[in-house]
C-alpha cells in the first residue's frame, strides 16, 4: 500500500499535518451544531435529495426537524444499504487477550483503580479460544485487550495475531493505539485491521474521562488510523462512546468528519465506524443517557445517507429486538455470543468482563434471526493473498 | 466480432461454448436458496463468486448454492494489486477450483473501480501461469486491445460503477470496444434493469454479467428470469440487423418508387 508517510516519530501531542486526524480537529464541529439547530423540514429533504451529501448534510439530518422525519430517513438508508451491502450481515466475535490495564478511564471495567480478577491468557490458551470461536463458525475475529505495553507487549500482540492468522479470514486488533512501525509487525504476523474508537472526539471530555495513563494523549491517539493505513492495514473500525459527552450530536458530526477524511486519506481501506451507547461498567461508572432509540435510529440512519459506502458495527451491547430492528437500516457488522473478558469461549472464566452485554443469544441464534429476517449471516468475506 | 451476426449463435470463450449469454454474480443475495433460484431461473452457465467467501469448512457454504454443470468462475473481488490478484489466483488454484478466473483489481473499495494498469499486469502474470482470464476492466477500448493481446479469454468492460444500476453510461466506448474486439465482450457493472442487459445485447455485446440487480431485488428468481429474456431479446435484435437512428423521418414507402 503506497501513501504519503505521515511521520510521527514520537508522540507528539498535535496530529501531523495532511492526516485524517488533522481534518477532525480543523472540522468546525461548533458552526455544524448550529446548522443542526437552524434546520427545517425543507432542509432534510435537500439533504435527503443529494447524490453526494456532504457533512452540512449529515448536520441536517442529525436536526429535530429530521427527527420528525425519521421514517423518510430509515427509508432512505434501507434502499441505500440494500444496493451496496445486498440483504448481508457480516459475523464476527472479539476474542479478549488480557484485561490489564495502566490507564484510568472512569467508563471502562478495565481501568488500573478497579478492584478486579485480572487475567492476560496464555498463547496457548488464545489457541484454544480462538479454535473454538472458528467452531462455532466465525471466520472474521477481533483480538481485544487492556492498555499494559508490558503485558500486553508488541511481541505478544504479534505473537497472538500470528497464532490466531491461519485460521481466520481475517484478524483485526483493538487494543493500546501503537507506533507505525508497530502496526508494520502486526500486519506482517496477519493483522488486516485496527478499530481505535477515539471515546469521545471533543478534547474537553476526553481529559475529564482519562484520567491516567498513555490514554490520556488524545492527538496520538486521533492519529492512530492514519498511522494504522500507513503501516498497511486494510481496515480501519473507528468510534465515539455514546454517554461520555452529553451531546450526541457532536460527537456523531465529529466521528462522520473522521471517517469522511480517512476514505479520503486512506483510500485503498475499508472504513467502518460503530457508536456504542456505553453500558454500566466495573468501577460503577454510570453513562450519561442522552441517546434515545429513536435518536440512535437517527444517527445510524443519517451516517447511511452520508456515508453510503461504510460499515456500521453494532455490538452485543444493544438489546436483541434492536438490533434486529436496526439491520435493514444500516448495520452491516455485527458480534454475536460475545464475551467481553479474557477467556470464557472454551471453558469459564473468572475475568472481570470490560462492559456488561444485552444480546446474549449464541451466534447461531443471531444468524437464524437474520436469516428469518430475510439476510444472509456472512461468516467469511475476506481471503487474505 | 461482427462476423457472429451471420454465423452460428453460439458463444464460445477460451474452447467452451455456452448456451446463455447471461452471467451471474453471487454477491448480496439473501440466502443460499435465493441464489440458487436464481440461477436456474437465469439459465446462466456461468457463476462467478469470489473466493473471499469461498470456506470449504462451512456447513451451508455459498458453493453449495451452484448447481454441477454451471461452470464456477472464481473472482480476485479484494485485490488491490496485481500480486494479490496472482496470489489469489494461485490459491484458487491450489484450493482444486476451476482455472477461469474472474480477474478484479479494485483498490478502491468505495467505487469499486478496476485498476487499468494493475489489471492490464496481473493479466499477464496470470495468463502467463496458464489460467483461463476474464478481466472486470474500465470501458478503454486501448486497455481492451491491450488485455486481449495479454491472452485474455474475454474483456469485460464496465457499464457503470459496480452495483449502481445505473446502465451503459460508458456506451460509446463500449460500441468502439465490441467493434475492436477479437474475443468475447461482456458487459460487466451498473446493469440495474433487463432493458439495460438488452442495450448491451443490442450494441453487440457477446454476454453481461449481472448481479446486483438479481441479487438485491424483491424476488430474486423472478428478476433473473426478467434479465434472461431481456438478454435473449436483446440478442434476438441485434442479430436481426437494428435499423440505425435516424434524425429525420423517413418515409416507409420509398420516395423515388416512381421509377421502377
Amino acid at each position: 500500500m503506497t501513501a504519503t508517510p505521515v511521520v510521527l516519530e514520537s508522540r507528539p501531542d498535535q496530529v501531523p499535518e495532511g492526516s485524517a486526524a488533522a481534518v477532525v480537529v480543523g472540522t468546525d464541529v461548533a458552526g455544524l451544531r448550529r446548522l443542526v439547530e437552524g434546520a427545517t423540514s425543507a432542509d432534510v429533504d435537500r439533504a435527503l435529495g443529494r447524490a453526494h451529501p456532504d457533512l452540512d448534510d449529515f448536520a441536517v439530518l442529525l436536526s429535530p426537524a429530521a427527527a420528525g422525519r425519521l421514517e423518510d430517513l430509515a427509508g432512505a438508508a434501507q434502499r441505500i444499504t440494500r444496493a451496496r451491502f445486498g440483504a448481508t450481515v457480516r459475523l464476527f466475535s472479539p476474542l479478549y487477550l488480557s484485561n490489564e490495564c495502566v490507564s484510568t478511564c472512569t467508563y471502562c471495567g478495565f481501568s488500573a483503580g478497579n478492584d478486579i480478577a485480572r487475567r492476560t491468557l496464555s498463547l496457548s490458551e488464545v489457541r484454544a479460544e480462538a479454535l473454538e470461536l472458528h467452531r462455532r463458525g466465525f471466520r472474521h475475529i477481533l483480538l481485544v485487550s487492556g492498555e499494559h505495553a508490558r503485558i500486553v507487549s508488541k511481541d505478544y500482540l504479534e505473537a497472538c495475531v500470528a497464532t490466531v492468522a491461519p485460521e481466520f479470514a481475517q484478524v483485526s486488533v483493538e487494543v493500546q493505539v501503537w507506533d507505525t512501525a508497530t502496526y508494520r509487525r502486526l500486519a506482517a504476523a496477519g493483522c488486516d485491521g485496527v478499530v481505535v474508537y477515539q471515546e469521545s472526539y471533543d478534547p474537553v471530555t476526553y481529559a475529564a474521562v482519562h484520567l491516567k495513563g498513555k490514554k490520556r494523549n488524545y492527538a496520538w491517539r486521533l492519529a492512530a488510523p492514519d498511522r494504522a493505513a500507513e503501516a498497511g492495514m486494510r481496515r480501519l473500525g473507528i468510534g465515539t462512546l455514546l454517554g461520555l459527552h452529553p451531546d450526541w450530536r457532536s460527537e456523531a458530526i465529529a466521528l462522520t468528519a473522521h471517517a469522511r477524511a480517512l476514505v479520503k486519506r486512506w483510500w485503498r481501506c475499508e472504513v467502518q465506524v460503530a457508536l456504542p451507547r456505553l453500558r454500566p461498567a466495573a468501577g460503577g461508572f454510570e453513562p450519561l443517557d442522552p441517546v434515545s432509540d429513536a435518536a440512535f435510529v437517527q444517527i445510524l440512519c443519517a451516517l447511511r445517507i452520508v456515508l453510503p459506502d461504510v460499515g456500521i458495527s453494532l455490538s452485543t451491547r444493544e438489546p436483541a429486538t434492536l438490533r434486529d430492528a436496526l439491520v435493514p437500516l444500516g448495520v452491516t457488522t455485527m458480534s454475536a455470543g460475545s464475551h467481553t473478558e479474557p477467556g470464557g469461549y472454551a471453558e469459564a472464566s473468572e475475568a472481570e468482563p470490560q462492559f456488561s452485554i444485552s444480546d446474549t443469544r449464541s451466534p447461531g441464534e443471531v444468524a437464524d434471526a437474520l436469516r428469518s429476517a430475510g439476510y444472509d449471516p456472512v461468516w467469511k468475506d475476506w481471503q487474505r493473498a | 466480432m461482427d462476423a457472429a451476426r451471420h454465423a452460428s449463435d453460439e458463444l464460445v470463450i477460451a474452447g467452451r461454448t455456452f448456451g446463455s449469454r447471461l452471467f451471474l454474480g453471487t454477491g448480496k443475495f439473501p440466502s443460499n436458496q435465493s441464489l440458487r433460484d436464481a440461477i436456474e431461473a437465469s439459465g446462466t452457465e456461468l457463476v462467478t463468486v469470489a473466493l473471499r467467501r469461498i470456506d470449504p469448512t462451512a456447513t451451508d457454504d455459498i458453493l453449495a448454492a451452484i448447481p454441477d454443470g454451471v461452470l464456477l468462475l472464481t473472482n480476485t473481488s479484494g485485490a488491490v494489486d496485481a500480486g494479490e490478484a496472482v496470489r489469489l489466483g494461485r490459491l484458487a488454484r491450489a484450493a482444486g477450483l476451476p482455472e477461469w478466473i474472474k480477474l478484479e483489481v479494485t483498490p478502491d473499495p468505495r467505487y469499486l473501480l478496476p485498476d487499468p494498469v494493475e489489471t492490464l499486469k496481473a493479466a499477464q502474470l496470470l495468463c502467463a501461469e496458464g489460467f483461463t482470464v476474464l478481466p472486470y476492466c474500465p470501458a478503454d477500448p486501448v486497455l481492451c486491445k491491450h488485455l486481449e493481446e495479454a491472452g485474455c479469454a474475454t474483456v469485460m468492460p464496465l457499464g457503470s460503477w459496480i452495483g449502481s444500476n445505473q446502465g451503459l453510461r460508458t456506451r460509446a466506448a463500449l460500441e468502439i470496444i465490441v467493434e475492436q474486439a477479437t474475443v468475447p465482450v461482456v458487459v460487466d457493472a451498473g446493469i440495474g434493469a433487463p432493458s439495460h442487459a438488452s442495450e448491451a445485447m443490442e450494441i453487440g455485446a457477446d454476454a453481461v454479467l449481472v448481479n446486483t440487480a438479481i441479487g438485491t431485488a424483491r424476488d430474486p428468481g423472478a428478476m433473473a428470469r426478467a434479465f434472461r429474456l431481456a438478454v435473449e431479446a436483446g440478442r434476438a435484435g441485434w442479430k436481426a440487423g437494428l435499423p440505425g437512428v435516424q434524425t429525420a423521418a423517413a418515409a416507409s414507402s420509398p420516395l423515388t418508387g416512381f421509377l421502377s
